[in-house]
């Protein structure tokens, strides 16, 4: 596989091998211009958030009732999920299932056929870039048009999101200006933000208007009521959803929560961690189709739910845990890994600490297992995370999953990926060196009457360090002498 | 076995065998502004939309339409679409709006699509109330009021009642009862629309509405 951004981007689950991953990581951090980018957006990300939690008491009951929603939500998932079928169907939403994103684009395409559609006009929305539904759709011949600012920019720039939350964050506005320019026919060069948008809308307007399909994802799904909850600035998301004649929602498993009441904590605490708004401009609850009597809405609506490896990572009490996310993007705005390579550079959907931890059920470990490791433990995500994603304790198990010797009943697939041999034996002799007090005395007085033979090429340590090298006299020698 | 029998059963296979004690969301929200009056939720309302660039009216129940007349001409916004089959809609055609057309929604979207994105220059909504803590409106649209008549003119005006402002959120859901049913469609707005996703620039206007405004009335006194 190509290391090359531009040559990745595109393929559909395309994901780059450990050595792809590393020079991708080298080149995005010899870029400048990105890092100069995503700098100055985390700044201000960081900034946003924090003016919203000036109350500390205040965000820490919202942080520990978040927590317990989701919790309780995942603690009662099968029943939830069948509940929010029943009630959707109740409603007059089709419900449908999906094992493998090739399923969810199945299902989609099957009802795009049904009403002979040329055009669907999308909201923003995670996991259709997960299931790769654009390429899909394209395939078949059937347009998928972005219509959230970002995402329209990405997919004019025939990239994909660099962030889950501020898709075009990687663009500076020249760039936009220049792609604009480049691709909109009878649109001039402006690097005006007020202008660009505005030449947005105008494009958009249009597409809304002659769109057979809105797609949507689905930022809550209520069991109690069968309701749908959409969060979002641009009003896309209602346009996707009101006037073309079919509404398809798709979203993964985990989403469901109990009760209307669970929403407004967790809607509060998205919209405050996300981009530090109080409350986004649009909060939109749907709960079925257009009734007979009614003047507008879509005819039919369609919800599919997917698993995508989501319910291995909940057969793991630990691992459950990753399931919690409410897809705020926090976590990546307080990366210093993230700040420094950019969402692009991970080669995965989900990008930043979330990315690492989700990916690997997605994907298997055989493709991802260097991802956890692309992470210094600072363990920013983890206090940031509105619903307490123990994040930097997820990659640590992440890592064991991928480097120990590979079992019978692995709790994910690609288990082991990452196992060799002799580290696996040299820690094995550490720890049994360093177990017991007598060895590692012994150890230790080898070592440093032995101190010449320390290589001074070192792996990795020495490419930025000097070589490390034992001390003539050991701490417990020097002590000992002490006069 | 169909995916969706294999997926619930694997989560089923794994899944805790009690559920988590039920969270209890009251405890969080207790303390929050109980005794406020009806002027000072208003105010708090007011304070917050305006700070997402909604502007914001208050009149009397007698003077709205006057009020809204004035702001449709000011605003040159030519025609204004409304749900006729309403008490406010009535009251509308009862006023004198000179210099703006009114047009009654009637029909189906389908049929009026074409006038509704290139003619009509603002769009009049009832809010079924609002919450103070956030500035947000709620809206419940209808077959009176569909729900495009607050998304696709560039202007929507809304007129709110302050006594049915909630403190927070949480508190509209259940005092009013939300999970007893719920309409096809609902919403929160906070503000006309608007984006940044171009370098973290705030741009009003994206898809949605150029402007929010909003009538208040009944908020008893001053607000300022």
């Amino acid at each position: 596989m190509s290391a090359a951004p531009s040559e990745t981007e595109t393929k559909p689950l395309a994901f780059v091998s450990a050595q792809a991953l590393r020079q991708r990581m080298h080149t995005a951090v010899n870029d400048p211009q990105l890092r100069t980018s995503f700098r100055g957006a985390m700044d201000f990300l960081m900034a946003k958030r924090a003016a919203q939690f000036p109350d500390e008491a205040e965000l820490a009951s919202l942080r520990s009732l978040s927590e317990a929603i989701r919790q309780y939500s995942l603690s009662k998932l099968p029943e939830l999920l069948e509940q929010l079928e029943a009630n959707l169907t109740r409603n007059g939403v089709q419900v449908h299932w999906a094992e493998t994103p090739d399923e969810a684009n199945a299902i989609m395409l099957a009802i795009a056929r049904r009403h002979a559609a040329k055009l669907i006009v999308k909201g923003k929305s995670m996991v259709s870039e997960e299931i790769e539904f654009n390429h899909a759709m394209e395939a078949a011949g059937i347009g998928a048009l972005e219509s959230d600012m970002g995402e329209y920019i990405v997919q004019l720039a025939g990239e994909k999101p660099s962030h889950i939350i501020m898709p075009a964050i990687h663009q500076t506005k020249q760039q936009i200006a220049r792609l604009f320019a480049e691709h909109i026919p009878g649109v001039d060069y402006t690097d005006n933000v007020d202008a660009l948008i505005q030449i947005g809308r105008r494009v958009l307007r249009e597409k809304f208007e002659e769109a057979d399909i809105g797609l949507s994802g689905v930022n809550f799904a209520v069991a109690e009521s069968g309701t749908l909850c959409l969060v979002e600035n641009e009003g896309n998301g209602r346009m996707c959803t009101t006037v073309p004649k079919v509404h398809i929602a798709v979203t993964g498993i985990e989403k469901v929560v109990e009760k209307l009441e669970h929403v407004a904590p967790l809607f509060s605490i998205l919209t405050r961690s996300a981009t530090g708004q109080a409350v986004s401009t649009y909060f939109n609850m749907i709960s079925g189709p257009r009734k007979p009597d009614e003047q507008d809405g879509p005819e039919e609506v369609h919800l599919v739910l997917l698993d995508n490896g989501r319910s291995q990572a909940y057969a793991d009490a630990q691992l459950r845990k990753t399931l919690q996310c409410i897809r705020c993007g926090a976590c990546m705005n307080h990366c210093p890994v993230y700040t420094r390579i950019g969402g692009h550079a991970y080669g995965t959907t989900y990008p930043g600490p979330i990315g690492k931890i989700v990916s690997p059920h997605m994907l298997g470990l055989e493709q991802t297992h260097l991802l956890p490791t692309v992470s210094t433990l600072c363990g920013a995500c983890g206090e940031v995370c509105p619903v307490k994603i123990p994040i930097p304790e997820l990659l640590i198990r992440l890592r064991g999953e991928a480097q120990s010797e590979p079992h019978a009943h692995p709790a994910m697939v690609g288990q082991g990926a990452a196992y060799d041999r002799l580290t696996t034996f040299v820690w094995r002799m550490w720890a049994r060196i360093y177990g017991r007090p007598a060895s590692y005395r012994a150890f230790s007085w080898l070592a440093s009457r032995l101190r010449i033979l320390a290589p001074s090429r070192q792996a990795g340590w020495t490419a930025a360090r000097t070589p490390l090298k034992p001390a003539p006299r050991r701490l417990r020698d020097r002590v000992r002498n002490r006069t | 076995m169909s995916a969706r029998d294999r997926i619930l059963a694997r989560l089923r296979a794994a899944a805790p065998a009690a559920a988590d004690p039920l969270p209890d969301a009251a405890i969080h929200y207790a303390g929050r502004a109980r005794g406020e009056s009806t002027a000072q939720r208003a105010a708090r309302f007011k304070a917050g939309i305006e700070s997402f660039h909604a502007e914001v009216h208050l009149g009397t129940d007698a003077d709205w339409p006057a009020l809204l007349a004035r702001l449709c001409r000011d605003k040159a916004v030519g025609t204004l679409m409304y749900g006729a089959d309403t008490p406010s809609g009535r009251r509308l055609e009862a006023a004198s709006f000179a210099g703006t057309r009114l047009r009654p929604w009637a029909g189906k979207l389908e049929a009026l699509k074409s006038e509704l994105f290139h003619r009509v220059g603002a769009g009049f909504t009832e809010a079924r109330g609002a919450i103070a803590e956030t500035g947000s409106l709620i809206l419940w649209p209808s077959e009176a009021e569909p729900r495009s008549l607050s998304l696709v003119p560039p202007v929507h005006f809304a007129l709110l009642d302050a006594r049915r402002i909630h403190p927070t959120f949480f508190d509209a859901i259940r005092a009013e009862n939300w999970s007893a049913g719920m309409p096809t469609n609902a919403l929160l707005i906070s503000g006309p629309s608007k984006t940044a996703d171009i370098q973290q620039t705030l741009a009003y206007g994206a898809h949605g509405p150029k402007e929010l405004v909003v009538l208040v009335i009944n908020a008893e006194g001053d607000l300022r």
